[in-house]
């Protein structure tokens, strides 16, 4: 019997696909997640739209919370660490959590590197705003990848432009000659046994999901179309005016995606959905997703 | 042979992978009315309360009650197996409820305690399965009209009643196509 193989850890983000991971704070909006058909939950302290507000270093979660959603739910739970901070990762690891998130929605710790994710038997999942960044991580051992988008704006387009990114550059990287991928995987700074392995694919090799905007079941169902293989809502959900009617319409709107009258009809009578922010107001050093190297 | 994979949430596309690598068509079922062009379903591994939830919400359970009356044949992995059994220890969630089989769900433990193994099964041949079990529920019992097929740890994890095939691990995430030919060969019979 082997535990914390890189199949069983890709494994579990495999189980995740076509399904909807919300942020939340407290046991109740755990249970109102799952009850609105979450596959998964990721636990905090604050969503990201209120650590945008607060400023200041975010850290990762008190473990007390953690552990009172864990007990709360059965889906799994996640929980984010600050990047190349391996000893909350550590701490995350010893609460039993079934994923973390190593994210720049919090305060980077180290200015350089990424965890040596390969060092755990909890899998990582990882942001990514192109193809290097995201081979990069799962090189380090990420067993999921995720659009970094700019978490906490309600705001899609910046998660469009990394899907996009992502998936123009595998398009690009299937008609490369072998000697054109060395230089390909030089220049996006990634591993080339990696870069060969997309290459031969046609996709990443693991699962990748959407985060950083979604406010809406039409965002969600437009990260799915652009190739999604699911999505986080983070601040989407409980900065919206009804969060259960939310929760759901995004869940349905994620598995038909490819059905507009199912769209339209879940997407009516929701309240308001959260304040969105134009990203051009957001100065550089405030980007989150420009946290990560 | 047209067999369908419940994709509403979850591993479908490695069975859809596997169905077709068989020879077989596989065909996503996210409506009641694509059930009626198939010979089989696999409910495939994913978050058993969000396939659920979903299948009660567009009007796929009783359709697929219905076609499993009708003698369509069912696989079930992982949260599939979960979907079918009547009895699911400490919960209410929705369910197929069609096998006499009593499921404990993350019954192996957290994803920590996610774990793969090899596992000799008699019926699929002389050769060791490798079986990878994710956050895995198994079955705690099963009536006299189950067929239990295989163990690990003790715990039933390959069980069949009928025309209904039900496995706590994953064969969709490994390249052996046994129990997916296995499955076939229970839709001809």
């Amino acid at each position: 019997m082997q535990q914390g193989t890189f199949r069983v850890k890709a494994g579990l983000a495999e189980m995740l696909k076509g399904g909807v991971i919300m942020d939340v704070t407290t046991p109740e909006q755990a249970k109102i997640a799952e009850e609105a058909g979450a596959c998964a939950v990721m636990a905090l302290e604050r969503v990201p739209a209120d650590i945008r507000a607060a400023g200041g270093v975010a850290r990762m979660a008190d473990p007390t919370i953690i552990l009172r959603i864990m007990d709360a739910v059965t889906i799994p739970v996640m929980a984010k660490g600050r990047i190349g901070h391996f000893v909350e990762a550590q701490i995350i690891e010893s609460l039993g959590v079934d994923y973390i998130d190593e994210s720049e929605v919090l305060t980077p710790a180290d200015d350089k590197y990424h965890i040596d994710k390969h060092q755990f038997k909890v899998p990582f999942v990882c942001g990514a705003k192109n193809l290097g960044e995201a081979l990069r991580r799962i090189g380090e051992g990420a067993a999921m990848i995720r659009t970094k988008g700019e978490p906490g704006t309600g705001n899609v387009v910046e998660a469009v432009k990394h899907i996009r990114m992502v998936m123009s550059e595998i398009r690009q990287l299937q008609s490369l000659t072998n000697e054109e991928v060395f230089t390909f995987a030089k220049n996006i700074a990634a591993p080339l046994e990696l870069v060969m392995e997309v290459k031969r694919l046609g996709r990443l090799p693991v699962v990748n999901f959407a985060a950083g905007g979604i406010a809406t079941p039409a965002d969600a169902a437009l990260m799915m179309h652009l190739g999604c293989d699911g999505i986080f809502v983070g601040s989407g959900v409980f900065k919206s005016g009804d969060p259960v009617r939310r929760a759901k319409a995004i869940v349905s709107a994620t598995t038909y995606y490819n059905d507009p009258k199912i769209l339209a009809e879940v997407s009516r009578d929701l309240g308001e959905a959260m304040v969105g922010i134009d990203i051009s107001t957001i100065a550089d050093h405030e980007r989150m997703q420009d946290r990560g190297w | 042979m047209k067999i369908g994979v419940l994709a509403l949430q979850g591993a479908f596309r490695e069975h859809c992978l596997m169905l077709d690598g068989c020879g077989t068509t596989a065909v996503e079922i996210r409506k009641p009315e694509e059930l009626d062009e198939v010979a089989g379903l696999v409910i495939p591994g994913g978050e058993s309360t969000t396939i659920g939830k979903l299948m009660v919400e567009w009007g796929l359970m009783d359709k697929i009650k219905a076609r499993v009356a009708q003698g369509m044949a069912v696989y079930g992995t992982c949260a599939g197996m979960i979907l079918l059994a009547k009895e699911i220890i400490d919960s209410n969630q929705p369910r197929l409820g069609l096998m006499d089989i009593v499921v404990r769900r993350n019954a192996f433990g957290r994803q920590r305690e996610s774990f793969e193994a090899d596992m000799a099964v008699p019926e699929f041949g002389a050769e060791p399965l490798k079986a990878v079990f994710i956050r895995a529920p198994y079955i705690e019992q099963a009536s006299q009209n189950v067929n239990v097929m295989a163990r690990v740890h003790d715990k039933i994890v390959i069980a069949r009643q009928d025309k209904m095939l039900v496995t706590a691990f994953h064969p969709e995430l490994t390249k052996n196509d046994v129990i997916h030919k296995y499955f076939i060969s229970m839709i001809k019979e």
